[in-house]
């Protein structure tokens, strides 16, 4: 460490207690950060210095920290992950700071995610969506020679770019509506794009719409903010697919 | 759940009803450019043709397009109460990187316009914010027919700067909302990709651009004096 030059941040950081708490912000100095330090790794340091004090650690989601499970989930100066493109906070890296910087954070705000603690929220909400919809129950019968069922190398890999979402929860986070299109329309769509999820195609978008109004989540108006959060890069095209994949249930 | 109290369906009938209005105003604008004189007889002919028209037919069409209205404002107004509850409590840094301004603003824009729909149809439909140039009771003859005078009641009406100021204000409330609502369409009734999708945002302002330039010309040239009654 002795080497490197380090930073002092001023951290402005969401505390509730629980989902019934008002909650409101602290002011927290966070010291010896160096550029290296992973933001999640930042936090760690803070809580160490809040546990020595006797005071109680800020509390967030984390698990891989590898940037492929979507459990981190803090809203950075106002961006989901942190604005940082394709990255998820625990690959965001205090590099993107300087010596001196504020920073603002908060857990994804939506109506459908209560927070459960400081900057955990409840995302069962999307759990609930896949649970109405994202499977197929067809019988697939034995196990099939390789190359049975012919699928173009472009839609394999358009099926695997939806595939992509983590259900981390950023594309709720950003959209102003609160609004689950991204991650309904990546599930709805890495299915309907496959010859096994087309069988279901029609009753699955239906119930996995109505999944997510039902689970509070606000409407989609084209704002794109969901795209512009997502750590994957999920399109927005997949939006403009799950409408379609809607449109032609309503004729089946 | 009904394809009325859907996320998606009612979007698509807010994409559907608002395209018919976008459609409306192109026609709108081509019909009413006819008061530049490319239409022999001007706007009064122009005017006059529409009057012309079977009664069952102009009621017909008055009534889909307030049907139409009806359904975009009612929608609008469900969905935007919806989603301003979609995030309780609002981020203490505002940083969008993707919205804009326009797609921000739509519910605004569009009590906007539709304020402005009431006026513009009291001024020119019912003709009574300035009664003494109604053209219903100013004719003038047009070949061998007396018609209504439209040309000397819209050019009556944008001699007056503040009317002027309200159609050209009204028409940056349009510009707006359209520069939205255009891409919005395809992408809601799944017409886009990741390839047309940035086009057709370009495509869709260009649109709402043309529209805007091609009304405020009117006031424009009347309030400078270029074009005459």
């Amino acid at each position: 460490m002795s080497d490197h030059k380090t930073m002092t941040l001023t951290l402005i950081v969401w505390r509730q207690k629980n989902a019934n708490d008002p909650g409101k912000f602290e002011t927290y100095t966070a010291k010896n950060i160096t550029e290296h330090h992973s933001f999640l790794e930042m936090l760690d340091c803070v809580n160490e210095d809040l546990i020595h004090a006797g005071k109680d650690p800020i509390v967030f989601d984390h698990d891989c920290r590898e940037g492929i499970c979507g459990m981190c989930s803090q809203v950075i100066n106002g961006a989901p992950h942190g604005g940082q493109d394709r990255t998820t906070v625990c690959q965001l890296h205090m590099r993107k700071f300087k010596d001196g910087d504020t920073i603002y954070i908060e857990p994804w705000r939506a109506r459908a995610f209560p927070i459960v603690r400081d900057l955990i929220v409840d995302r069962s909400a999307l759990d609930k969506i896949t649970q109405a919809g994202g499977y197929t129950s067809c019988h697939t019968g034995g196990v099939a020679d390789g190359n049975a069922i012919l699928i173009p190398k472009t839609i394999a890999d358009e099926a695997m770019d939806a595939a992509e979402c983590v259900g981390c929860g950023a594309c709720v986070a950003g959209c102003p509506n609160g609004a689950a299109m991204l991650y309904t329309g990546a599930k709805v769509s890495q299915l309907a794009l496959l010859p096994q999820g087309k069988a279901e195609a029609a009753q699955r978008v239906k119930n996995m719409t109505d999944a997510m109004t039902e689970c509070g989540f606000g409407n989609c108006t084209n704002h794109y903010e969901c795209m512009a959060a997502c750590p994957k890069g999920i399109n927005v095209k997949f939006i403009a697919r799950m409408n379609r994949e809607f449109i032609k249930a309503q004729f089946a | 759940m009904q394809f009325t109290s859907s996320s998606i369906g009612r979007k698509i009938l807010m994409a559907i009803t608002g395209q018919a209005m976008v459609l409306f105003a192109v026609v709108h604008l081509l019909g009413n450019s006819s008061i530049f004189g490319w239409l022999n007889g001007g706007i009064n002919a122009y005017a006059e043709h529409l009057h012309s028209m079977p009664l069952p037919i102009i009621l017909g069409f008055r009534l889909a397009l307030l049907a139409i209205v009806c359904v975009h404002i009612w929608f609008g107004i469900q969905l935007t109460l919806e989603n301003r509850g979609g995030r309780p409590r609002q981020y203490a840094v505002k940083s969008t990187q993707k919205a804009t301004f326009a797609s921000e603003n739509m519910i605004w824009t569009g009590v906007l316009i539709g304020l402005f729909l009431l006026y513009h149809l009291a001024h020119f439909t019912f003709q009574i914010i300035s009664p003494e140039t109604a053209a219903l009771k100013n004719l003038v003859p047009l070949h061998s027919d007396l018609v209504p005078n439209v040309l000397g009641m819209v050019v009556a009406g944008f001699k007056n700067f503040f009317v002027s100021f309200i159609y050209a204000g009204a028409m940056v409330a349009l510009f707006l909302h359209l520069s939205h609502g255009i891409q919005s369409f395809f992408q809601t009734i799944g017409w886009s990709n990741d390839r047309s999708q940035p086009l057709l945002v370009k495509f869709g302002t260009l649109v709402a651009l043309a529209l805007f330039l091609g009304y405020v010309t009117i006031p424009l040239t009347i309030f400078a004096g270029i074009l005459k009654g």
